[in-house]
């Protein structure tokens, strides 16, 4: 591999020609993918991970995000001396299909009419975004993954990854997930979509042309998940009912507690580097995924005769996607004989533990991976 | 690294190249050593969280689960053995526990303290008290051994379940004992089961 390929290093990205055949039923191409790599490729590929991101994640996984200015989202877990580390491993991390980093999505340019798709852009699911990644690895020589690894929607495609391309992967962990979307799961999501269909600027999705995007919206749609991403614990002990800058309440509107503020900020930094349409076209796949489903009913089915070894992790204080939810997976990889560990960590921070600081799962992923290696 | 003498003997007497189920894997001791020296397939269940990161740590698949609940899920005889160390005893449904053990393993190693050694004897009938041994060493109110038995009780249970001893070891301390008065003289013993 020659360090003048272009296919490799940060912020790469490539069109794709397709089409794509979508799980529901249209075609879609050609097909832009954002990508980064990190590390060589091995002479005999075996050294390839493929990194999976979560909802509002994208391809910076390890590297500056190019409008927040902050560092990757996950350095705490890929980077060297790290799990995931590019002095030993070929790390891959692509913008999802549907998502608006790089990597074809409502906003993206339909070549049809040289106009934004909107929402003419396709309904996509989870396995049309793995689809998607397959033919990013066939462009980028990759043809067995070493491990496929997520946390949260980025584990339920390391899951579709197992189910779809058992071949092409040796190992899959899978963070903080569940092999399908539950009734709560699939509420929260539709209030984030009706914060941001509600507001007036929203228009249909059509809303690129002034650059007056529906921002109220899809703020709100941001503070309600997020709400879902820590622990009543964890709230409780950052904010309490501790009063924002003032000695006494305000007996008006204004933001006069720390968690309100907190919230209002997350709201108002999201809209400044996502999509509100592909908040809906992603939430929307995550809440059609159900890997038992497309296996008959019986999520055993998705894993039968698998050679992949899996490792599962939840945390104790995830609400978002519990224990149980893990363990539903776990009871299936068992009953199909697949090689499976399994461990819930405790932490009080919800379902956002995967992506803090944890020495616990460092460990965890670590020994999983180097196991599979030798 | 020296085993724990019970699970020495399970490991000398597993196939090699066999997979196998520790139920009950602790930190993944035996389960290492079966798969580096004998080649075996091993795969575990461990109730305590720092104990299943541990053995994930050392490349172990291993599920955290309870004997008592998640044995359900495996298939049938999908294993050549299954293994359950120094735990029968904590069970709350032992009789479940072993009948899961033979559905899912073709044989089964059984290891126990077994309350019928002589010290115990000796601290219930002179002392009146609950015995603290070396093979018991956990008071009354905190010990985890909810079910306690002998080998005489374990082969009448046998028996009458029409449960198969391939064979049987029996332990005083670090050393092996004969099988005469075994459940005076010792203080382990060790069952290789079979429907």
């Amino acid at each position: 591999m020659s360090d003048l390929d272009q296919r490799f290093g940060l912020a790469r990205s490539v069109t794709l020609p397709g089409p794509l055949e979508l799980d529901g039923g249209l075609r879609f191409g050609p097909i832009d993918i954002g990508y980064e790599t990190y590390g060589r490729l091995a002479e005999d590929g075996s050294n390839a991970i493929l990194i999976c991101h979560a909802l509002t994640g994208d391809q910076h996984v390890a590297s500056t995000h190019p409008i927040t200015g902050k560092p990757g989202w996950w350095t705490r877990m890929v980077g060297t001396g790290r799990p995931i580390d590019p002095a030993r491993h070929f790390i891959i991390c692509s913008n999802v299909l549907g998502s608006c980093m790089g990597t074809s999505g409502p906003a993206s340019i339909d070549p049809a009419c040289l106009m934004p798709y909107g929402m003419r852009f396709p309904v996509i699911t989870l396995r049309d975004m793995v689809r998607v990644q397959a033919l990013l690895l066939d462009h980028l020589g990759v043809g067995t993954l070493e491990a496929v690894i997520g946390g949260s929607m980025g584990g339920m495609q390391a899951l579709e990854w197992a189910a779809t391309y058992p071949d092409r992967v040796r190992s899959a962990v899978v963070i903080a997930s569940a092999a399908r979307h539950s009734a709560q799961n699939i509420a929260f999501n539709e209030v984030g979509r009706q914060a941001i269909m509600a507001d007036p600027r929203w228009r249909g999705g059509d809303y690129y042309a002034d650059a007056d995007p529906p921002s109220a919206g899809l703020a709100v749609a941001r503070m309600a998940a997020h709400i879902t991403y820590l622990s009543e614990t964890g709230l409780t002990e950052k904010f309490g009912r501790r009063l924002q800058a003032r000695d006494a309440k305000s007996f008006g509107f204004d933001a006069d507690f720390q968690v309100e503020s907190y919230l209002r900020h997350q709201g108002i930094s999201f809209v400044e580097r996502f999509d509100a349409n592909s908040y809906l076209y992603i939430t929307r796949a995550i809440d059609y995924f159900d890997l038992a489903e497309e296996h008959g009913g019986l999520l055993a089915n998705a894993f039968r005769g698998s050679k992949t070894r899996f490792c599962v992790v939840s945390f104790d204080s995830d609400w978002l996607y519990p224990t149980s939810e893990a363990r539903a997976v776990v009871h299936a990889l068992n009953a199909a004989g697949a090689a499976v560990s399994f461990v819930e960590l405790s932490s009080p921070f919800g379902h956002d533990a995967f992506l803090l600081e944890a020495p616990e799962l460092n460990r965890v992923v670590d020994g999983f991976l180097r196991a599979g290696e030798a | 690294m020296s085993l724990r003498p019970d699970l020495a003997i399970i490991a000398e007497n597993v196939a090699p190249g066999s997979r196998v189920l520790d139920v009950g894997c602790g930190d993944g001791e035996l389960m290492a050593e079966l798969r580096d020296r004998r080649q075996v397939d091993a795969r575990g269940i461990e109730i305590a969280a720092a104990n299943v990161s541990m053995a994930v740590a050392r490349g172990l698949s291993v599920v955290q689960g309870d004997a008592d609940t998640d044995l359900a899920n495996y298939p049938d005889q999908a294993f050549d053995y299954a293994i359950l160390s120094q735990t029968l005893q904590t069970a709350r449904a032992p009789d479940r526990v072993l009948d899961e053990l033979l559905r899912i393993g073709r044989r089964a190693f059984v290891s126990f303290p077994n309350f019928a050694h002589w010290r115990v004897r000796l601290a219930l009938l002179w002392g009146g008290r609950m015995p603290v041994t070396r093979a018991l060493p956990v008071s009354w109110w905190a010990t985890e051994n909810i079910h306690h038995f002998t080998i005489d009780d374990f082969r009448a249970f046998l028996g009458e379940r029409g449960i198969t001893v391939e064979k049987a070891w029996f332990l005083n301390g670090d050393h092996r004992t004969t099988a005469a008065a075994a459940n005076f003289r010792a203080e382990h013993a060790v069952f290789l089961l079979k429907r």
